[in-house]
């Protein structure tokens, strides 16, 4: 269980002077489920990335701290990318056993398992669908059993079966683990079933427009009657959220 | 020698199936592919023997020997020469230089890959390097070292290590940021990241600088040799030159040529399994 705090001021690509965020501020609980929604090109993936530590700027300060709330720095982090990055050189179980001590191989089937690849452990990431490879990198996040998992729009491009599917996967295995979740996307109906609160993001250079709770009972419905009316609801509030846009 | 393993073997009968990596899809069919490839590859050479014996007996000249007479020679130099000696004197030669030069370059171009100040600084001299010939090379180290053997291997270093930096270089520039990205996120220490996700990515071009070396050093050592030593292929073949041989050096250019080919089946075959690993079936 961790904490997340967020603070981000006037961060630029390297060579170039445009702000992508301008300014982001925001904490997130122990176990709590944030998606992050905002028009394409708003800096979604450059905020995973710094709150991973792949990207640096000067204005940040990004901390988290246990369910103590001693601050400490992150050892267990999950990250499950647009692509499933899998190296496909490796095997599905190699692949699983790189981000793994050899103390923990024995979990690997357990956890193939758990994302319907049984049998597959042998394969090579070619040789797997699309839907098999993202499989493979929600188990390889898994693995190290994740304080804090960083999902960025894992399920576009699949079919929708597929998707409904991994998105079950990844409440389950979020809730068993009591998992801090950040999770990325421009699909609204996707964050309201998933997600415990959702943060909308401007155009860039972005900012926070607008955070909203998500009190809708759990179990939720994909698509269903109280999910939908809750979306409209909000919708007919500000009609141009998703666009980055409050007014 | 190409990869006939993957091309003619598995792909057409089983590529589009997909089956688990690990067992031996490959033994299942290889007699009778095997044998077909092989029955092919001695046809071609056959014909290019009676070719060879054909045009001698046309020309019917002492500088053009026959097939016969240069089998006659290197039966003599193996049995009352010093082939064998001459032979694993330049192989012991070559293996050295190549081995020193594939880790030397191999280091300096993922290095100018990784780095793009050294690469600033370096690159000038590096195109130096890659054009200076080779015989002014060798014949400047003979001259600061003395005619000994460390000047012989490295003046042959000094001329494979450019060319294996430039492939070293285009590997290392190609590798795939995204996946090292995914090594950073789960913390994997620098041997694991550098071992199973950087050096992956650079197999193709290590083979291929291999490869490439491989034939450029041994006809360099023969060079070497012929200049400033007193044993090995090179000082043969002059010393054949010098009594109009011409059977006897074709028997040794013979006798090198199939040394290289044992070496490329035997050493390079396997490598090329490795780099294939995980795309076979695309």
């Amino acid at each position: 269980m961790i904490e997340l705090n967020v603070a981000i001021k006037n961060k630029h690509y390297q060579d170039s002077q445009n702000v992508v965020l301008a300014q982001l501020d925001f904490s997130v609980q122990c176990g709590e489920f944030v998606a992050i929604i905002g028009p394409s090109g708003c800096g979604k993936t450059t905020l995973l990335n710094m709150i991973g530590g792949l990207e640096l700027c000067a204005g940040q300060q990004i901390s988290y701290s246990d369910s103590t709330g001693n601050k400490q720095s992150i050892q267990q982090l999950g990250y499950i990318f647009q692509q499933p990055r899998l190296m496909p050189w490796l095997t599905v179980r190699e692949n699983i056993e790189l981000v793994l001590e050899p103390s923990h191989y024995h979990q690997i089937d357990a956890l193939l398992a758990q994302v319907g690849l049984a049998n597959k452990g042998e394969y090579f990431p070619r040789q797997l669908s699309g839907g098999m490879q993202r499989r493979v990198s929600i188990a390889r996040a898994f693995a190290i059993n994740p304080k804090l998992l960083l999902l960025d729009e894992p399920f576009n491009s699949l079919d929708a079966p597929t998707a409904t599917r991994l998105r079950q996967l990844l409440m389950d295995l979020c809730k068993q683990r009591g998992t801090t979740v950040v999770f990325v996307t421009h699909d609204l109906s996707e964050a309201i079933y998933l997600a415990d609160r959702i943060i909308f993001m401007s155009n860039s250079p972005s900012t926070i427009i607008y955070q909203t709770h998500v009190d809708l009972p759990r179990p939720r419905k994909e698509s269903g009657i109280a999910e939908l009316a809750w979306q409209a609801q909000l919708m007919a509030q500000f009609p141009r959220l998703l666009a980055g846009h409050i007014d | 020698m190409k990869p006939f393993f993957f091309k003619n073997i598995i792909l057409p009968k089983e590529g589009l199936e997909k089956k688990p990596a690990k067992q031996g899809t490959i033994n299942m069919a290889l007699p009778k592919e095997l044998l077909s490839y092989l029955l092919v590859r001695l046809a071609v050479i056959a014909a290019i023997l009676l070719t060879w014996q054909g045009m001698a007996w046309l020309i019917a000249s002492p500088d053009f020997p026959s097939l016969v007479a240069v089998i006659k020679s290197l039966h003599f130099h193996l049995t009352e020469g010093e082939m064998i000696a001459n032979v694993l004197i330049t192989l012991r030669r070559a293996l050295l230089s190549f081995t020193i030069a594939m880790l030397l370059g191999g280091l300096l171009g993922i290095v100018m890959g990784i780095n793009s100040l050294v690469n600033k600084l370096t690159d000038s001299l590096l195109i130096i390097m890659l054009n200076i010939p080779a015989l002014v090379t060798i014949l400047l180290c003979y001259i600061w070292f003395g005619l000994v053997e460390s000047a012989a291997i490295a003046a042959v270093v000094i001329n494979k290590v450019p060319t294996v930096v430039v492939m070293f270089r285009e590997g290392a520039r190609a590798v795939d940021n995204d996946l090292l990205a995914v090594a950073k996120i789960y913390q994997l220490s620098a041997t694991k990241t550098f071992f199973k996700v950087f050096l992956p990515q650079l197999y193709p071009f290590i083979i291929a600088s291999a490869r490439s070396g491989l034939s450029l050093i041994w006809k360099i050592v023969l060079v070497v040799e012929l200049l400033g030593r007193s044993d090995g292929v090179g000082f043969a073949l002059n010393t054949l030159f010098q009594f109009f041989d011409i059977a006897g050096i074709l028997a040794y250019t013979l006798a090198f040529v199939i040394v290289i080919l044992l070496i490329e089946a035997m050493i390079f075959k396997p490598f090329d399994k490795l780099v294939a690993r995980g795309n076979r079936c695309d």
